[in-house]
């Protein structure tokens, strides 16, 4: 009775996955409270994060994919809705408009889109299964450019990114044509240079600042300097936990959040990082072969959009923080402080655990 | 499901692991690009970044040592440190100085005075982090302050050491003042080679003794390595060496000594330089009015800066080191040194003085002082009587280039090496100066007419009070010249060691020894009955050598007679006075000017007699000596 009620419980829990993220969960706590110079609050407010994070995972590791179909068209109206109203009455937080009040709290809608994309796309796709057109490209370039302008207009550079990627990996994993993937990147390359003799010269001053940091080492050059003397001084084996001096001395700003990757890496080195990459590895790993094995085409474009937004999620920010990416607002999965991204990212996981689940029950 | 269905779903799939399998291996290929930059941090470049690292963290901070403390040669205290609380204001990390400022007088008085000093201070100092707005606050503005110190950021009490002159203004001319670390001064900080020494200082000795010997006086700045957060905050001391207290100075200047030769001045402008004749070593050193050096030290704001510099006093040239008068009458004994020596003279030559002295071949009469002339004057009655022919004629029988090469021994015409800077050489005119100094052919060469009147020190001489002293300090010494110096010796405050600073004279001057005494008994005879000093010269306990002058201010006509009532008061003559004392075996050696002080021998030879008293006798004047200020006119 009991080990039936375990199993109904447990039963759309994968495993793998769930070993995986408490792995990097467990990483996160350590490296937070480092981070947070060691107050005990910070953990406790973060382990409640995980804990509603977890809840929403176990309840989308419930929902059938045949259900997730059906709210798609749904859930992605309702979001480019929601981003409207957050462009219309929205609060301004240092200088963005991202924030929508509803009642007591309030909420990012455009996370909701980083969801919610590659679940509309999936299910277009899917629909148009075996019939895919050049067409059906245009019209889904056209369902994933109106949610990320107007996350980009916020402005929001890294969600927008965020929810471009996962989007177009749908897009790719669907079958885009090399021939246009090919015409795309050849006709990026060749519009750069007109592109760039249009902009002002401060405009062209701040890309320039933003590849390479060391002209601005006060202003916005000031977190990627830092933070890359955190990353090198951490060495091969690190400076040990609660022992970065980058960290302790404040000189790495938003440690808890968005560079986390710099106090980690200061205290477990090289080694540390190895481990890291290997987990997200994992993790991405695991996502791919639900992906493959997934019943319907549906399922395997969700599960291979949402794992490889894992990817991007983990490639922008170390790359960010270890200067050889521009600073843009994304978290270390799992890693940063915050309860939004954390949501996110397991109903992901949940969706990934659920897609696993149902592989079998479809197929005859 | 049909075949065909099943088949094409076949290929999309496996088209699709296709490319899941693309996807996969960008994954792969990305994650490579962050683990080599990993390994190009972490292991290739380490080194790099551990050091970045350490620098972050770690600030050396200067420990600023303790200034030396300037003594005079009994050991009196002339200048001291103090510690005190200032108020500071880091101008770059207010944004609103006005309001802050506006807001800070609410908590704490601050006057008019100090915000223009700040603004001062703000325009010239533009790289210094920290700025005072108010110093030395009291311990309840301290209290205060730190109560509203949070609504207050870039706003901080600090403790700084400042310089304290106890006597204000004695001496001031001698000690110089500290003031501000200013952009020319970093520059010959950095030219000095002291620019790490001075990483923790932001005051410099700006003149005299202070600045001359600034670097004895600074010490070693120590340092502290402290880790610093990213605000800059230290958080704890991780090791430190202590500073090095800069040397003291021992003067040779008697404080008691200097602070009755500058009373005996009363209410007149002058100078008054007292010399050692056997060390070179300066006793006395007067500029009339002085200043007090303490209101430089925290900056002076420009009010006060204002009312000092258009005083018409002009308290703060300093007439011992860079006023240039003529010598008159005070250069005769030289004059008659160079008669002997050189053979153009000798002790019995006599000249009957009609009153005035003529060239042959011209009308034209050089007057002497009294009118009807002294009879017959030998070399003795030329000095005790202070007779001008005697003198017209002797510098028109010796070449010009002949008497500047002997008067220069004197130091006349050339800095005496002081050691204080800023010193003016004064004039002993030659054909080489007349030929560089003036521009036109006929102007440039030298005429016997110019030479008369070089003779009584008029003309083109110009000496300062130091070098008047010097002078005669070399010739008390019987022509052995020590250079003048303020200060004595150098004490480590380490060892407590103490280094003379000038043990060697500088030169001697080949004199016959009985020309010498020749010339020192006519000079003890001037304040003898008959000498044109007798008055001043009364009832002195020990011999009195010395020489009245007068120096013009304003030039005389031909056929008109100088009349000192007429006169304004800025336009009256100066009064010069060279002495030394005791005559036989001289201690102390002066050279005096009193500015529109009319004759020598009424004004400046009363200072120097009180001077001697106290130096010689340890007599103290009954009343503060203020020289009449019109005296009875016929001495000299």
């Amino acid at each position: 009775m009991f080990a039936r009620l375990l199993q109904r419980f447990t039963g759309n829990i994968d495993s793998a996955l769930m070993f995986i993220a408490t792995m990097l969960l467990a990483l996160g706590l350590f490296t937070l409270y480092s981070a947070a110079n060691e107050e005990i609050s910070r953990l406790v407010a973060q382990g409640i994060n995980i804990a509603v994070a977890l809840t929403c995972m176990w309840i989308a590791a419930q929902i059938p994919p045949q259900t997730l179909m059906r709210f798609a068209l749904p859930i992605y109206l309702a979001g480019v809705a929601l981003l409207v109203a957050v462009d219309l009455f929205g609060e301004i937080v240092n200088g963005s408009q991202r924030w929508l009040h509803i009642g007591v709290t309030r909420f990012q809608p455009s996370e909701i889109m980083k969801i919610a994309m590659p679940l509309m796309l999936a299910w277009y796709f899917d629909r148009r299964e075996g019939s895919v057109r050049v067409r059906d490209f245009i019209i889904a370039t056209a369902l994933l450019a109106i949610p990320a302008g107007l996350i980009m207009k916020q402005p929001d550079l890294g969600t927008s990114m965020l929810v471009l990627a996962a989007g177009f990996y749908v897009i790719f994993l669907a079958g885009l044509p090399w021939k246009i993937i090919l015409g795309m990147l050849v006709a990026i390359g060749a519009a750069t240079p007109v592109f760039w003799s249009m902009l002002h010269d401060y405009q062209q001053q701040r890309i320039l600042t933003l590849i390479d940091p060391t002209t601005d080492p006060l202003g916005a050059g000031y977190h990627i300097i830092q933070s890359t003397i955190a990353v090198g001084s951490g060495g091969v084996q690190g400076k040990g936990w609660l022992e970065g001096t980058q960290t302790h001395l404040e000189f790495i700003p938003e440690r808890t959040t968005d560079f986390i990757f710099a106090v980690y890496s200061e205290e477990f080195g090289l080694i540390g990082n190895g481990i890291l990459l290997l987990l997200y590895l994992a993790l991405i790993g695991r996502g791919l072969m639900v992906s493959a094995g997934a019943a319907n085409f549906f399922g395997r474009l969700l599960a291979g959009a949402i794992s490889l937004s894992f990817f991007t999620y983990v490639f922008v920010n170390m790359g960010m923080v270890s200067g050889i990416l521009p600073v843009v607002g994304v978290p270390l999965p799992l890693i940063s402080y915050g309860g939004t991204a954390l949501v996110t990212l397991f109903v992901g996981i949940g969706i990934l655990m659920s897609i696993n689940k149902h592989r079998k029950l479809v197929q005859t | 499901m049909s075949f065909a269905e099943f088949r094409d779903h076949e290929r999309d799939l496996r088209r699709f692991h296709a490319r899941l399998a693309v996807a996969g291996g960008i994954v792969f290929v990305a994650f490579g690009i962050l683990l080599a930059r990993f390994v190009w941090l972490q292991l290739l470049h380490h080194e790099y970044y551990q050091t970045k690292a350490e620098d972050n963290r770690i600030s050396v901070v200067p420990i600023q040592p303790n200034r030396g403390l300037i003594l005079d040669r009994n050991g009196v205290v002339l200048a001291r440190n103090f510690s005190a609380y200032t108020l500071e204001i880091n101008p770059s990390k207010v944004a609103d100085l006005d309001a802050t400022i506006a807001a800070l007088s609410e908590v704490v008085e601050i006057e008019a005075r100090e915000r223009n000093r700040f603004r001062k201070l703000r325009t010239e100092l533009r790289g210094a982090d920290s700025l005072p707005i108010k110093t030395r606050l009291t311990d309840e503005e301290v209290a205060r302050f730190a109560a509203n110190a949070y609504r207050f950021p870039g706003v901080e009490i600090k403790a700084r050491l400042f310089r304290h002159y106890p006597f204000a203004e004695l001496a001031s001319h001698a000690l110089g003042y500290m003031g501000r670390i200013n952009d020319r001064d970093v520059e010959q900080i950095v030219e000095d080679g002291q620019k790490a020494n001075y990483k923790g200082t932001d005051h410099i000795g700006k003149l005299g003794i202070e600045q001359n010997y600034e670097y004895e006086l600074h010490g070693i700045t120590g340092s502290a390595q402290v880790e610093i957060d990213a605000n800059g905050k230290g958080i704890r001391t991780l090791s430190s060496v202590a500073p090095i207290a800069g040397n003291n100075l021992v003067l040779n200047i008697d404080a008691k000594l200097q602070e009755i030769a500058e009373q005996a001045f009363g209410n007149f402008r002058g100078a008054l330089v007292a010399i050692e004749p056997a060390t070179g070593g300066v006793l006395a050193f007067v500029s009339k009015p002085g200043f007090d050096p303490n209101v430089f030290v925290d900056g002076i704001d420009p009010q006060s800066w204002a009312e000092l510099n258009n005083s018409p006093d002009r308290p703060l040239n300093n007439r011992a080191l860079t006023g240039t008068y003529p010598p008159g009458s005070t250069f005769k004994p030289f004059m008659a040194i160079m008669g002997l020596e050189l053979g153009k003279r000798s002790p019995e030559f006599s000249i009957a003085d009609p009153g005035y002295f003529q060239l042959p071949g011209h009308s034209h009469r050089y007057r002497d002082w009294k009118v009807g002339g002294h009879g017959m004057v030998n070399l003795h009655k030329s000095i005790v009587v202070s007779c001008d022919t005697y003198y017209y004629g002797l510098a028109v029988d010796t070449d010009i280039d002949v008497l500047h090469n002997f008067l220069s021994q004197f130091g006349f015409g050339q800095p005496t090496g002081i050691d204080v800077q800023g010193e003016k050489s004064g004039l002993l005119p030659s054909r080489e100066w007349k030929r560089k100094r003036f521009k036109r052919p006929e102007d440039q060469k030298w005429y016997t007419g110019d030479s008369v009147s070089v003779g009584i020190g008029q003309g083109y001489n110009l000496a300062t009070p130091l070098q008047l002293a010097y002078a005669t300090a070399i010739l008390a010494n019987n022509g052995v010249a020590f250079r003048p110096h303020i200060v004595k010796h150098i004490v480590d405050t380490q060892t407590g060691k103490q280094r003379a600073v000038e043990p060697q004279p500088v030169r001697q001057i080949p004199l016959h020894p009985k020309w010498v005494a020749l010339v020192k008994s006519a000079m003890e005879d001037v304040t003898k009955p008959g000498g044109t000093a007798s008055r001043a010269g009364a009832g002195a306990a020990y011999g009195f050598a010395g020489k009245t002058g007068t120096a013009q201010v304003i030039a005389i006509k031909q056929n008109e007679k100088y009349d000192e009532k007429r006169v304004a008061e800025r336009f009256r003559d100066h009064a010069l006075f060279i002495a030394f004392a005791p005559a036989d075996a001289p201690k102390i050696a002066v050279g005096i000017l009193v500015e529109n002080g009319g004759h020598g021998s009424t004004v400046a030879a009363p200072i120097a007699r009180t001077a001697f008293d106290y130096y010689l006798l340890g007599k103290l004047p009954d009343t503060p000596a203020v020289a009449p200020a019109a005296a009875a006119a016929g001495d000299e």
